[in-house]
């Protein structure tokens, strides 16, 4: 930290400083934060048609009609959040399972084709979604055919190449005398993984599983494309829906865009500390 | 002629050989699902990608076109406005944010631990909302009438009122807005890891010989940032580039296609005309473009970056 002059003087010139430096930050917090805090305050307002109202950047009053306003919209708003739970849940907990096996595998087990297969892998990562997307709808769509089902919704995100990289690059990082201890007690490779590897990887399998989750509840473009039905659609896409029915009613809008990314608001509240290790689990060390 | 030593060195080689191979098989059973879910949906669509894209598609039998696709995309002038809009995005987004990232990670890096992880989180908040809340959020700030946020915000200032996403003048500025408004969090932490890992003997020898701050900052921090900059970089523009989400739910691309970036022109010609063999061959040059930013920035910039 020594960046900034650690002798500056008397203790009140720090002072100041930082003060100066906290009064900066915080107005560029207020300025990111602007568009949430617009979001949740404007949700309690009335459902009234929004040419008859002026915004207010105050709380005014608190009212939950637009709140009401937004699940009378369809039968099925609730089930938006239970479709988006079922399919971020479901992708979470393979991705975790699959992409551990695989990271441990690709790491620490030696097999023919280990480092081409890997590389192949890392290839995926570098093209765009733009190119799979078109091939992967005539998949699941005509030749599947499970447009519109839980499958379609969660069979490509089962495991992700990121995730993959993600665990292959923490295992590698175990001390190999650890594992070759655990050979020559006898444990075969299913039992190294799951009683010594997984274990000491906990918190990277938490990072990966809440970031995974995070993607999955956000994600719009996929479920957009294959579902069909209000039924089967996920909140992000329920949301858009409502939104283009509903273009003029300010409030219940909001209301639906708290409803949508509250629960991760929720979450990241709660494991605040795994979402920012995330964020640098996958870059620095790449 | 075998010596006994000889014997026990090929009996430990067969032997290390049969573990390795029973290890074989552990490894590819642990790999089998991941492999599968690749090779069905990532690697076939890949390749179906490229086959598509000199076909003229169609469901039940499609007919070979040769180069038709990709000939009628580079004649198509809506592709070069949009790979135009796609470079005017990035141009004002991409190197902003890193700007913006890179000085509030400084402005962070003095503060206590407690209040840095309070900033971080801060900043990070907005990445965990969904793009398509914030979008509809921002569409109530861009709101045309003289009552929209952002048009008191400008009638302050004492500019006039704009109809920011509804006209062909103001829609790409209001998109980059959006952009240099929206979290910077992920870089900002990036940076600021980056920055806590900076050896505080660089500093000492600076200041033994009397530098400033600003000094410290251009010789320094700046040049050992370098790696980390340039990650941003490149994933920023390749993130720029395929960029759809915000053009599709706010502007549909509109007016007059002065948001239509490339990401949305596949998306319209796939999921709007069905053009799925133009959308195909558009796709891949796509690629073929992101590849070859990503190979220049590293290449230019990345001369004297050691990994």
């Amino acid at each position: 930290m020594a960046l900034y002059r650690k002798h500056i003087g008397r203790r009140s010139t720090r002072r100041i400083r930082n003060a100066a430096i906290i009064v900066i930050l915080l107005l560029f917090a207020a300025a990111t934060l602007f568009p949430i805090y617009f979001m949740i305050i404007s949700s309690f307002g009335d459902p009234v048609e929004a040419a008859a109202m002026s915004y207010s950047l105050w709380p005014g009053k608190i009212s939950f009609a637009s709140y009401q306003f937004f699940f009378d919209y369809s039968t099925y708003s609730l089930r938006w959040i239970g479709n988006s739970a079922l399919v971020a849940g479901s992708v979470m907990i393979t991705n975790v399972a699959f992409a551990s096996l695989a990271g441990y595998a690709f790491s620490r087990i030696r097999f023919k084709g280990r480092s081409i297969l890997f590389s192949l892998l890392l290839c995926a990562m570098m093209i765009p979604y733009q190119v799979t997307q078109v091939p992967l709808y005539i998949l699941i769509v005509n030749t599947f055919h499970i447009q519109n089902t839980y499958g379609a919704l969660i069979l490509p995100g089962v495991v992700t190449v990121y995730n993959i990289f993600l665990a292959k690059q923490f295992m590698s990082t175990i001390p190999n005398e650890i594992l070759e201890c655990a050979k020559v007690e006898g444990c075969n490779q299913l039992q190294i993984y799951l009683r010594i590897v997984l274990p000491l990887s906990k918190t990277v399998l938490a990072v990966m599983a809440i970031l995974t989750f995070m993607d999955s509840w956000n994600t719009f473009f996929w479920p957009f494309l294959v579902t069909n039905t209000m039924d089967m659609q996920t909140i992000q896409v329920g949301l858009k829906n409502f939104r283009f029915a509903n273009t003029t009613y300010f409030a219940p809008m909001m209301a639906g865009a708290t409803v949508s990314a509250l629960p991760m608001f929720i979450l990241f509240f709660s494991l605040q500390k795994y979402f920012l290790e995330g964020v640098t689990v996958g870059a620095v060390k790449g | 002629m075998t010596t006994p030593t000889m014997q026990t060195a090929q009996q430990a080689k067969t032997g290390r050989k049969r573990r390795i191979r029973g290890d074989g098989v552990w490894g590819y059973a642990f790999i089998a699902v991941a492999l599968l879910v690749y090779a069905m949906f990532t690697a076939y669509p890949v390749v179906s990608a490229f086959f598509i894209s000199f076909q003229h598609y169609k469901p039940l039998g499609s007919t070979f076109t040769g180069f038709d696709n990709y000939a009628a995309t580079f004649r198509d002038p809506l592709f070069w406005k949009s790979i135009r809009n796609t470079l005017l995005y990035t141009v004002l987004t991409v190197p902003v944010a890193l700007v913006l990232s890179f000085c509030v990670a400084i402005l962070i890096l003095p503060l206590k631990r407690r209040l840095q992880t309070t900033f971080k989180a801060i900043y990070y908040l907005p990445v965990v909302a969904s793009g398509v809340a914030l979008s509809v959020v921002w569409l109530w700030i861009f709101d045309p009438m003289p009552a929209g946020i952002f048009n008191r915000f400008i009638a302050v200032v004492g500019a006039h009122n704009q109809n920011w996403l509804g006209s062909s003048a103001t829609a790409m500025f209001s998109l980059v807005i959006m952009a240099w408004l929206s979290s910077h969090g992920a870089s900002i932490i990036i940076y600021l890891a980056a920055l806590l890992g900076v050896d505080e003997s660089y500093y000492e020898a600076a200041e033994l010989d009397g530098a400033t701050f600003l000094q410290k900052l251009w010789h320094i921090v700046i040049p050992f940032l370098k790696p980390t900059t340039l990650f941003l970089l490149v994933t920023g523009v390749i993130g720029s580039f395929q960029v759809f989400q915000n053009a599709f739910l706010m502007t549909g691309g509109g007016p007059d296609n002065a948001t239509t970036m490339v990401g949305l022109l596949i998306f319209n010609n796939a999921f709007k005309y069905f053009e799925y063999g133009k959308a195909a061959a558009q796709s891949l040059i796509l690629a073929v473009i992101i590849a070859g930013i990503s190979l220049f920035q590293f290449k230019f910039l990345g001369k004297d970056v050691e990994y």
